[in-house]
C-alpha cells in the first residue's frame, strides 16, 4: 500500500508527517511512501532527500490524496482535503475530535477510517505513538527558549569582574510533559527553577529534573492523577484559592513564569491572573503555552507577543512545535511510523485495522462508515499505580502489646519444642547404653554447629556447597579403611570397593567446587 | 601410633571441615575455604591409615589413587550445565559406600562372635575389640546402628541414581510411580521396620538383606515419583541423607568424626531442602509426595494474546534502556546460552547500561544452579543478586529479559488465589517498562500452568531456541 504525506495547509505551518529517515523505517514495514512536492521545505527537508530515500515525489495535492491508501499528516484536514477521502483510505492526523463535528460526519460520509493522534490511550505501550506528548515536549524546551529570547538577562547566575549577576527564577506551572520539559531546560541553562502542579504526586518527577516543588499549605486530598488517566481534574474552589494565594506570593520574585496548564476538554483555567502579572517586574516573560485554549493567563492574545504597561512581556504562541520544525517533524514522523507499525503486524505493507486492539481502537474515530468517537474506556489503567492503602499507625502501647505476644508465642514454641525434644533424649538415654549416649553428645552438638553454620552460606554458593559437602560425606571413607586390614576376604572386598568409591569423590568433589569457585569473579 | 594421636587428628580434621563449611558464606573466603576441607580430608585419611584397625596400606592408597585420578578427569571434564548430574552421581557413590560399611560391620559382629567362642580374641582387629567388649545390650543398639545406616545409604543409592538419570535425561523426567502408588513405598517401609525388629533380636544376615532390598526400592520408587522442577529439592534432600547414613555408621564404629561430619552434612542438606521449598511456598512433604496438588477451583482465565518480536525489536530497545535486569531459568542452562548472555551483558554494558541478574532460588535443577553458570561466563557475581535483593528494583528498570524460565516468573502466583502456585514467591518483572520472553515455543512450563505473564501487554515473545535467539540479538548489538 501506498503512504503520503502532503503539504501542510494551516498558515504558518512548517511541520511535516514524513521524514526520509521514517520513510525508509516505513518501507522497511512493507509500504511505498510518497510526498507532496515542498512539503518538507520548510522543516528543512528537500524534495531531492526525499527521493534519495526512495519517496515517490507526487506534484499536486490532489493526485496524492487520490494516489494514496494512508494518507499521514500533522495539522487537523479541512473540508477540501476530507473531501478527498474515499471508502478504504486511512487518514493519520491531529482531529480534534471532540471540537470537530463536522469533520468526522464528512469522513463517515466517505467511509474512510481516520485515526487522530491525540486520541493515542496513554499508556505505556503506546507512548511511542503519543504524538501530544513528543509535541508537548519541544513546546516545554521552546517555551524556555523564547522566553530567554524575550529575557535581558543571563539564565544563570554569575560573578564577574563586571559585577554580580543573579541567576534568573522560572516558575513553571503545570508538570506535564511540556512542563517537565520546560523544568529541564531552565534548570540545564542555570535559572533557579520552581514547579507547580495541582497532581501531588509529580512533586518527585519535578525534583528529579532539579526543580523546586512549590507546595501548598491545603488539607484536601489532592485527587490522584491516575484516575483521569494521567491528566489533571478540575480542582475545588478552596484549593483554586490557596493555588493563587501562592501564585501571589510568588509573582513579584519570579522572572520568568512558563504556564502549561490544561484540562482536558476544556477552557484553559486561569492561574495568572492580572493582579500577579502587575506585581511582576518589569522586564520579566510570561510564556503561556495554554494560549490555544484562551490561556493561563487572561492578558494573553493567542499568537502574539504582548508587552504590558509594566513592561513584562507576554508570549501567547500557539506554533512552538512548528517553529522548531525539523525536530518535531521527525519525532511526530516516528510516532506515525510506530502507530503503522502497529497496523501491520504482519510488516507486510496491509493496513490490519484491529478494533480490537486498545490503542488503535481508542484513537480511531471513524471506521468503515461508523463514528467510533468517544472510545470506550481502555482496558489497562497503566499510569500510576494504585495509592498504597494506608497501614493504620499503632499507638506505642499496641505496639509494645503486640512486640509481648510475639515474644510470648516465642518463648512458648522455643520452650515446648525444648522440653519435648528433651523429654524424647531423656527417654533414649533411659534405655540406651553410655558408649551410645557418649557419641550423641557429639551428634546433637555437630548437627547444631552444622545448621548455625549453614544458614551463613551465600545464597549463590549453594551449589559449590553441595559439592564440597559431597566431597567430605566421603568421610565414610574412614569406616572402610578401619576394617580393610581384619577379617574375611568378603569384608576386605567390600571395603575395598568403598575406598575406591569414596576415593573417586573426595577428588571429584573438592576439585569440581575449586573449579567452580575459581571461576567467580568481582567487576 | 597410638589411638590417642588419631583423636586429636580428628578433632582438628572436624575443626577444618567446620571452618571449610562457614567459609562458604562469601565468595572470597570460600576459596580458602575449600583448601580446609581438602586439609581436613587428608589428615582423617592420615590418621585412619597410620591408626589402629587399618591394614592393608598398599591396597588402600593403591585404591584412593585410583578414585582419585577417575575423580580427577570427572571434575575436570565435566561441563558447568552437567553439575547436577555429577552431584546426583557423586551422592549415589556415598550411598553405596555406606551400604557397604554397613555390611561389613556386619560381618565383623559374626566373626567377632564366633572368635569369642572359639576363645581366641587376641588376633582380631580394634573394631573387633571394641565390639568383643560390648554387652548384648550395647550390640544389639549397634545393630539398630548399622541397620539404619545401611537403609539410608541404600535410599541415597537409588535415589540417587535415578535423580542422576533424570537429570542427565535418561529418564523420563516427568513424575512416574508403579501402580499402587505410595502404598508401594509405605509397604516397603512396613517391612523394613519388621526387619529391623527381626534384625534386632535375631543378627541374622536374612532381614538386613530384605531390608536393604525395599530401601532400595523406596528409592527408586520415590525419586522416580518426583518430576524434573523439584530436582534441587530431591538433590538437596540426598545430599542430607548420605550425610545421616555417615553419622548413622559412625554410630556403629564407634567414629566420632564420622557423626560429626554426617551430621554436617545432613544439617547443610536438610536446610538446603528447606530453603528450597520455602522459595516454592510448599512443604517438604508436598514435593516428596510428587507432582502439583490439586486446584482449589478454576484457574483463572488467562486474557489477551502472546506477542513475538523479533531480535530487531529486541535491539532497539535494549539499546534505548537505561537499566536491564535479567532473568536465566534453566532453559538457559538447557540451550548452553550463558556465554551468549555474558556477551550481552558485557555489551551492555560497554555502553554504560546497568544490567543485573535476578536469580531465584530454584533457577536450574540445583540450588544455586544459575550463579555457577553465569560465574563460568565470566559475569561478575556482584550484579547476580537474589530475588529479594531486587525484587523491590522491577519498576524502575527498563527491560527484563526472561530467558527460559518460566513458573518461577509466573504473575499467577499472585494474582491468581486458584493457582497451584499461588503464593510462591515470584520475580515480579511483569512491573518492568518492558519484558522480554524467549522461549522454546507456546508450550506451558514443568507445572503445565499457563503464564500470564506471555500476555501481558509489555511482553513481547522471542521464540526459539535461546542460544540462536541470542546471537541473532548479539549480531544486531555492536560490541
Amino acid at each position: 500500500m501506498l503512504i503520503g504525506t502532503p503539504k501542510e495547509l494551516a498558515p504558518g505551518e512548517n511541520r511535516v508527517a514524513m521524514t526520509p529517515d521514517s520513510a525508509k523505517q516505513l518501507q522497511k514495514l512493507g509500504y511505498e511512501c510518497a510526498i507532496e512536492a515542498g512539503a518538507g521545505a520548510a522543516a528543512g527537508f528537500s524534495d531531492a532527500a526525499y527521493e534519495a530515500a526512495g519517496v515517490e515525489v507526487i506534484k499536486t495535492p490532489a493526485a496524492l490524496w487520490k494516489a494514496c491508501d494512508i494518507v499521514a499528516k500533522v495539522r487537523q484536514p479541512d473540508a477540501t482535503e476530507l473531501k478527498r477521502l474515499t471508502k478504504g483510505k486511512t487518514l493519520i492526523s491531529f482531529f480534534n475530535p471532540a471540537g470537530n463535528e463536522e469533520g468526522m460526519e464528512l469522513a463517515k460520509s466517505k467511509k474512510a477510517n481516520v485515526i487522530a493522534m491525540e486520541m493515542v490511550p496513554r499508556i505505556s505501550r503506546a507512548q511511542k505513538m503519543d504524538a501530544l506528548s513528543s509535541m508537548a515536549n519541544i513546546a516545554g524546551y521552546r517555551a524556555v527558549i523564547e522566553a530567554g529570547n524575550n529575557f535581558g538577562r543571563f539564565f544563570t547566575g554569575q560573578i564577574t569582574a563586571a559585577g554580580k549577576v543573579p541567576p534568573a527564577k522560572v516558575l513553571v506551572v503545570g508538570a506535564g510533559v511540556a512542563g517537565l520539559a520546560a523544568i529541564g531546560t531552565s534548570t540545564s541553562l542555570g535559572a533557579v527553577t520552581y514547579a507547580f502542579d495541582v497532581r501531588p504526586e509529580v512533586a518527585e518527577q519535578v525534583e528529579s529534573m532539579g526543580a523546586e516543588f512549590v507546595y501548598l499549605d491545603f488539607e484536601e486530598e489532592q485527587q490522584d492523577g491516575a484516575a483521569t488517566g494521567g491528566y489533571a481534574a478540575v480542582s475545588s474552589p478552596e484549593f483554586r484559592e490557596a493555588q493563587l494565594a501562592k501564585f501571589r506570593e510568588l509573582a513579584p520574585e519570579m522572572d520568568i513564569v512558563i504556564t502549561t496548564a490544561l484540562i482536558p476538554n476544556r477552557e484553559a483555567p486561569e492561574l495568572w491572573t492580572e493582579d500577579m502579572v502587575a506585581a511582576m517586574k518589569p522586564g520579566s516573560v510570561i510564556v503561556d503555552l495554554a494560549a490555544e485554549k484562551g490561556g493561563n493567563c487572561k492578558l494573553t492574545v493567542a499568537d502574539e507577543k504582548v508587552v504590558t504597561d509594566n513592561g513584562v512581556t507576554i508570549i501567547g504562541y500557539t506554533d512552538f512545535p512548528s517553529r522548531m520544525a525539523a525536530q518535531s517533524s521527525s519525532l511526530y514522523a516516528t510516532n506515525i511510523r510506530h502507530m503503522m507499525a502497529d497496523l501491520t503486524p504482519e510488516k507486510d505493507g496491509q493496513v490490519n485495522h484491529n478494533m480490537e486492539d486498545d490503542v488503535i481502537r481508542g484513537a480511531t474515530v471513524t471506521f468503515e462508515g461508523e463514528i467510533t468517537f468517544p472510545p470506550p474506556p481502555p482496558k489497562v489503567q497503566a499510569i500510576a499505580a494504585k495509592p498504597k492503602e494506608a497501614v493504620p499507625e499503632l499507638t506505642p502501647e499496641e505496639k509494645r502489646a503486640k512486640e509481648v505476644e510475639a515474644f510470648k508465642a516465642q518463648t512458648k514454641s522455643q520452650v515446648t519444642l525444648l522440653a519435648g525434644g528433651g523429654a524424647l533424649l531423656l527417654l533414649v538415654g533411659l534405655f540406651a547404653p553410655v558408649s551410645f549416649m557418649q557419641h550423641f553428645i557429639v551428634f546433637a552438638l555437630a548437627c547444631f554447629v552444622g545448621f548455625q553454620v549453614i544458614w551463613g552460606v551465600a545464597h549463590s554458593l549453594h551449589t559449590p556447597l553441595m559439592a564440597v559437602t559431597n566431597a567430605i560425606s566421603s568421610i565414610i571413607i574412614l569406616g572402610a579403611l578401619m576394617q580393610i586390614g581384619s577379617g574375611s576376604f568378603l569384608v576386605i572386598l567390600l571395603a575395598a570397593l568403598s575406598v575406591f568409591m569414596a576415593g573417586i569423590n573426595i577428588f571429584g568433589g573438592f576439585l569440581v567446587t575449586r573449579r567452580m569457585l575459581a571461576m567467580f569473579q568481582k567487576s | 601410633m597410638d589411638y590417642g594421636f588419631t583423636t586429636a587428628a580428628y578433632v582438628v580434621a572436624a575443626v577444618l571441615f567446620i571452618l571449610s563449611l562457614g567459609g562458604l558464606s562469601n565468595q572470597e573466603s570460600a576459596k580458602r575455604a575449600v583448601w580446609y576441607g581438602i586439609a581436613g580430608m587428608g589428615l582423617a585419611v592420615f590418621a585412619t591409615l597410620i591408626g589402629p584397625g587399618s591394614g592393608l596400606w598398599l591396597l588402600s592408597i593403591l585404591l584412593i589413587a585410583g578414585g582419585g585420578i577417575i575423580g580427577t578427569y570427572v571434575a575436570k571434564k565435566v561441563q558447568m550445565t552437567e553439575m547436577p548430574q555429577l552431584v546426583a552421581a557423586m551422592h549415589s557413590l556415598v550411598g553405596l559406600a555406606a551400604v557397604f560399611v554397613g555390611f561389613i560391620a556386619h560381618f565383623e559382629i559374626g566373626n567377632v562372635a564366633a572368635a569369642v567362642a572359639a576363645g581366641s580374641t587376641e588376633d582380631l582387629g580394634t573394631f573387633a575389640k571394641l565390639i568383643a567388649k560390648k554387652t548384648p545390650a550395647e550390640i544389639s543398639f549397634l545393630r539398630v546402628e548399622l541397620f539404619l545406616g545401611i537403609f539410608i545409604g541404600a535410599i541415597t543409592f537409588t535415589g540417587s541414581v535415578i535423580a542422576f538419570g533424570k537429570l542427565a535425561g535418561k529418564v523420563t523426567s516427568a513424575a512416574t510411580k508403579l501402580p499402587g502408588g505410595h502404598m508401594l513405598n509405605a509397604g516397603a517401609a512396613g517391612l523394613s521396620f519388621l526387619c529391623l525388629i527381626w534384625y534386632f533380636s535375631s543378627g541374622g544376615f536374612l532381614p538386613l538383606f530384605l531390608m536393604t532390598l525395599a530401601a532400595l526400592f523406596i528409592g527408586y520408587h520415590l525419586i522416580m515419583g518426583i518430576g524434573g522442577a523439584d530436582m534441587p529439592v530431591v538433590v538437596s534432600m540426598l545430599n542430607s541423607y548420605s550425610g545421616w547414613a555417615a553419622a548413622a555408621i559412625g554410630f556403629s564404629l564407634g567414629n566420632d568424626l564420622l557423626i560429626v561430619v554426617g551430621a554436617l552434612v545432613g544439617s547443610s542438606g536438610a536446610i538446603l531442602s528447606y530453603i528450597m521449598c520455602k522459595a516454592m511456598n510448599r512443604s517438604f512433604v508436598s514435593v516428596i509426595l510428587g507432582g502439583f496438588g490439586g486446584t482449589t477451583g478454576p484457574a483463572m482465565e488467562v486474557e489477551g494474546e502472546q506477542i513475538a518480536i523479533d531480535a530487531d525489536g529486541v535491539a532497539t530497545a535494549l539499546d534505548e534502556a537505561d537499566s536491564v535486569i535479567i532473568i536465566p531459568g534453566y532453559g538457559m542452562a538447557v540451550a548452553q546460552a550463558q556465554q551468549n548472555v555474558a556477551e550481552l551483558t558485557r555489551r551492555l554494558r560497554a555502553k554504560g547500561k546497568e544490567v543485573r541478574f535476578a536469580i531465584h532460588p530454584v533457577a536450574g535443577r540445583l540450588p544455586g544452579h544459575m550463579n555457577v553458570l553465569l560465574a563460568e561466563a565470566k559475569v561478575p557475581y556482584d550484579i547476580v543478586l537474589e530475588m529479594d535483593e531486587i525484587n523491590e528494583d522491577f519498576p524502575d528498570t527498563d527491560v527484563a529479559i526472561v530467558i527460559g524460565s518460566n513458573d518461577i516468573v509466573n504473575p499467577a502466583a499472585q494474582e491468581d488465589p486458584n493457582s497451584p502456585i499461588a503464593g510462591m514467591p515470584v520475580l515480579e518483572c511483569w512491573k518492568a517498562k518492558q519484558v522480554f520472553v524467549s522461549k522454546r515455543g507456546q508450550g506451558t512450563g514443568y507445572s503445565g500452568i499457563e503464564n500470564p505473564l506471555f500476555f501481558k501487554e509489555n511482553t513481547r515473545m522471542v521464540y526459539g531456541d535461546a542460544k540462536q535467539s541470542l546471537d541473532t540479538l548479539l549480531n544486531q548489538i555492536a560490541a
